[in-house]
């Protein structure tokens, strides 16, 4: 059980259908994870349904305090996954709201919490999926590089998947991950709490982009897009501060990272 | 003990901060200090299964001591009562220093030795009783450090965390009468014990804190690693202890394994050096021991937290200091920036009650969630829940049922509630969220390079040309 009391769940077997939940972050800065996760998905022979209404899971009025418009935004995703089929989310922080926190939005109405339990059960973080669901399994056919992992705090710690983006990157013969010193640290970002705090939220970012560089990594994956814009951004800074012109830690999507080590640059 | 500092306002929570944030030397001691931490703990529980299994037990002993607080409360005085111990019921901070005060007086005492005890910060007890003229000495020896710079502790199980070997060693050469400068750990030590002896003999009142109550039998439990704690409640004729009411369980039984999760989680130790179990004055037939033994029960705010359902489990704390010494915060601004007694995690989520939402709130949303103190807490406390649950008690829409906690309401402002209802808006309504969008993406070029607070540190956010939408338009024809 993790500190969320979500206990360890047991998987099913590979789909013929899944919905892909893609995060508004990925929506409108990094839709090219999203793409990638659906291309990846599909190769497994899994036909991804992508529901045109969905927006955003609602986690930034969540966690800012502003619980009747988190509400009113995830009233709107509950009712566009109609089929049982599991929704696969690439972003442990959008998935572990749906998962744990969907359920507490609506706990005074029974029909609608019945409908957040039974869409939080299907669930999926996208490595969580691939790992224990897809058995990924797919030949590496990248130049060798070397890279460093950031899973997101709700990916390790709400959705408790921390070991599937790792198991992922590790079936990569010629990627060599590097962890860097506290790895399970916070990135700094928080959603609103960059914004609020940014004095705190600046120097925990630069602790993670130093960790992260002393690896000799040449770039970071992650999982989540709200942490990769956060250290890569960060980095970015610092290289324009100091009129380094390449950027000098890249950050990469996890489906991004995944797809193109595994289809030979093919579209 | 001249230089007397007030924290108090929040107002300067964030200049605070950035003051520590800007001292390369202490974010290297609290960083430091935390790693060590940190490790220490790791050290203590290398089995997975049997710390959750603990924890578990932990949090399940909290909670029914907690759901049977005031049954436990009138057993615990009633024992107390019939082992010769005299309780005391403090509502708030002036009430307990002012029946300290009236014991004080009352056996003519001029000098209390003191453990280390965070209620007694909490309720300003050695600044009131300096005010009244009785000297309250610190004998822990961290304690004692901070008392002499004249600051409030900065951690709340290693209160001088912030201060390095050679401050102390300055701070001991300028402030202690013939001593000259070392940074000799071993000496410093000898030399602060030497002054510390020296005040036990004169001291005509002990007070020190307590860890848990136990109600069946009616005993104090102290745990300690110095043995001053011991001194202080054995050695003066009178033993004041102070707690807050939350600190009782029902059975000696239910002590072992907080116990074990306490030290275990504080300081990485299978068990503290002295574990105290106090259940009473001398006897007729006792040669030592205090001849009075007197136990303050503290609320200040703590029944705020105990009326609410979910709130409640704030009060399962046992004070470790494990959500601090894993909070990424915490381990850049220390505790002083927080500006309470009780700083990191479980300060931001306790204060409030002791000293209302209104000047506290600021600690709730700093914070990023990253859960990394709930996931440590041996009593499984759910801190980050809670530090939602304030941010949305601090936003609260003031003099309606939201509103439940003293001070709710106090961060609300027109803007940012009238901003995030229209982000509501958008976000609920497909229609107008894919419009905006369309938008933001159209006009990509025209994203500002000024992002406010997130570009001062990082590169700015520019849509992609393409929403995802768009994309898989393309990808399915
Ligand atoms: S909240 Fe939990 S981790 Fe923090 S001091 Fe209390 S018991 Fe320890």
């Amino acid at each position: 059980m993790n500190s969320y009391g979500l206990t360890d769940r047991s998987y099913p077997s590979k789909p013929t259908d899944v919905y892909l939940f893609a995060t508004c972050l990925i929506d409108q800065f990094t839709p090219q994870a999203g793409l990638d996760t659906v291309k990846l998905l599909e190769r497994e022979g899994i036909r991804v349904h992508y529901p045109e209404q969905q927006t955003c899971c609602g986690q930034p009025a969540h966690s800012s305090g502003y619980p009747d418009e988190a509400r009113s935004v995830a009233l709107a995703q509950l009712n566009l996954f109609i089929e049982p089929w599991p929704v696969v989310v690439p972003s442990g922080s959008c998935g572990g709201m749906m998962r744990t926190h969907y359920p507490h939005l609506f706990a005074d109405d029974p029909e609608l919490h019945a409908k957040a339990m039974a869409l939080a059960d299907r669930i999926y973080e996208l490595s969580e999926f691939l790992v224990h669901v897809v058995n990924f399994n797919h030949e590496d056919i990248g130049e060798a590089c070397t890279i460093a992992l950031h899973t997101s705090c709700h990916a390790r710690r709400q959705m408790g998947v921390h070991e599937t983006s790792a198991a992922l990157l590790d079936s990569l013969d010629k990627v060599q991950v590097k962890e860097q010193a506290r790895i399970e640290e916070c990135c700094g970002f928080g959603g609103t709490f960059a914004l609020l705090y940014p004095d705190i939220s600046e120097a925990i970012a630069t602790d993670k982009v130093a960790s992260i560089k002393n690896t000799g990594a040449s770039c970071v994956v992650s999982a989540d897009c709200g942490c990769l814009l956060n250290i890569s951004g960060r980095s970015a800074k610092q290289d324009e501060l100091s009129g380094c012109k390449q950027p000098s830690l890249p950050g990469e999507h996890l489906a991004s990272f995944l797809w193109r080590r595994t289809n030979g640059g093919a579209a | 003990m001249n230089k007397v500092v007030h924290l108090h306002p929040m107002d300067d929570f964030k200049a605070r901060s950035k003051a520590v944030l800007d001292n390369a030397g202490q974010r290297k001691n609290f960083r430091g200090a935390m790693d060590f931490l940190q490790a220490k703990r790791r050290a203590q529980f290398p089995d997975q299964d049997e710390m959750q299994g603990l924890r578990e037990l932990g949090a399940s002993i909290r909670r029914y001591s907690l759901a049977h607080l005031p049954r436990l409360l009138e057993q615990l005085e009633a024992n107390l009562t019939a082992n010769g111990v005299q309780v005391h019921w403090a509502q708030n901070g002036p009430e307990a220093n002012a029946i300290a005060l009236k014991i004080a007086q009352r056996v003519d005492a001029k000098r209390i030795i003191k453990g280390k005890s965070m209620v007694s910060e909490e309720v300003g007890f050695n600044h009131f009783m300096e005010a009244a003229g009785i000297e309250a000495f610190e004998s822990d020896m961290g304690e004692y450090i901070v008392q002499l710079a004249g600051e409030a502790p900065s951690h709340i199980i290693m209160p001088a965390i912030h201060k390095t070997k050679q401050e102390i060693a300055q701070l001991f050469a300028e402030e202690i009468p013939g001593v000259a400068y070392t940074e000799d750990v071993d000496a410093l030590i000898q030399i602060g014990r030497r002054v510390l002896r020296r005040k036990f003999a004169e001291a005509d009142i002990g007070l020190s804190g307590v860890n848990f109550t136990v109600a069946e039998t009616g005993t104090l439990c102290l745990v300690e690693n110095e043995g001053n704690g011991r001194m202080c409640t054995t050695v003066p004729k009178v033993h004041i202890a102070i707690t807050g009411i939350e600190k009782v369980v029902e059975k000696l039984e239910h002590v072992p394994p907080l116990l074990s999760l306490l030290t275990r989680s504080a300081t990485g130790q299978a068990v503290t050096t002295y574990v105290n179990m106090i259940s009473g004055p001398r006897r007729p037939d006792e040669k030592d021991g205090p001849q009075e033994v007197h136990l303050i029960l503290l609320d200040n705010g703590r029944t705020q937290a105990y009326a609410d359902d979910e709130l409640r489990a704030t009060l399962q704390c046992i004070r470790c200091g494990a959500c601090m010494n894993h909070c990424p915060v915490y381990a850049r601004i220390g505790g002083h920036a927080y500006g309470t007694t009780y700083p990191g995690p479980i300060g931001s989520i306790i204060s409030p009650h002791m000293l209302g939402l209104d000047t506290t709130f600021p600690l709730a949303f700093a914070s990023t969630l990253c859960g990394a103190c709930s996931e440590v807490c041996p009593v499984k406390i759910p801190i980050t829940d809670i530090l939602v649950r304030l941010r949305n008690e601090a936003q609260a829409r003031p003099e309606t049922e939201e509103a439940t906690l003293r001070g709710s309401g106090a961060a609300r402002t027109l803007a940012a509630s009238t901003a995030w209802g229209m982000w509501a808006q958008v976000y609920s309504k497909s229609g107008l969220y894919k419009l905006a969008s369309w938008f933001m993406s159209r006009g990509r070029a025209l994203s500002p390079s000024e992002q406010g607070a997130w570009t001062r540190s990082r590169t700015p956010l520019v849509p992609a040309s393409k929403r995802l939408r768009d994309l898989m338009k393309d990808h399915k024809s």
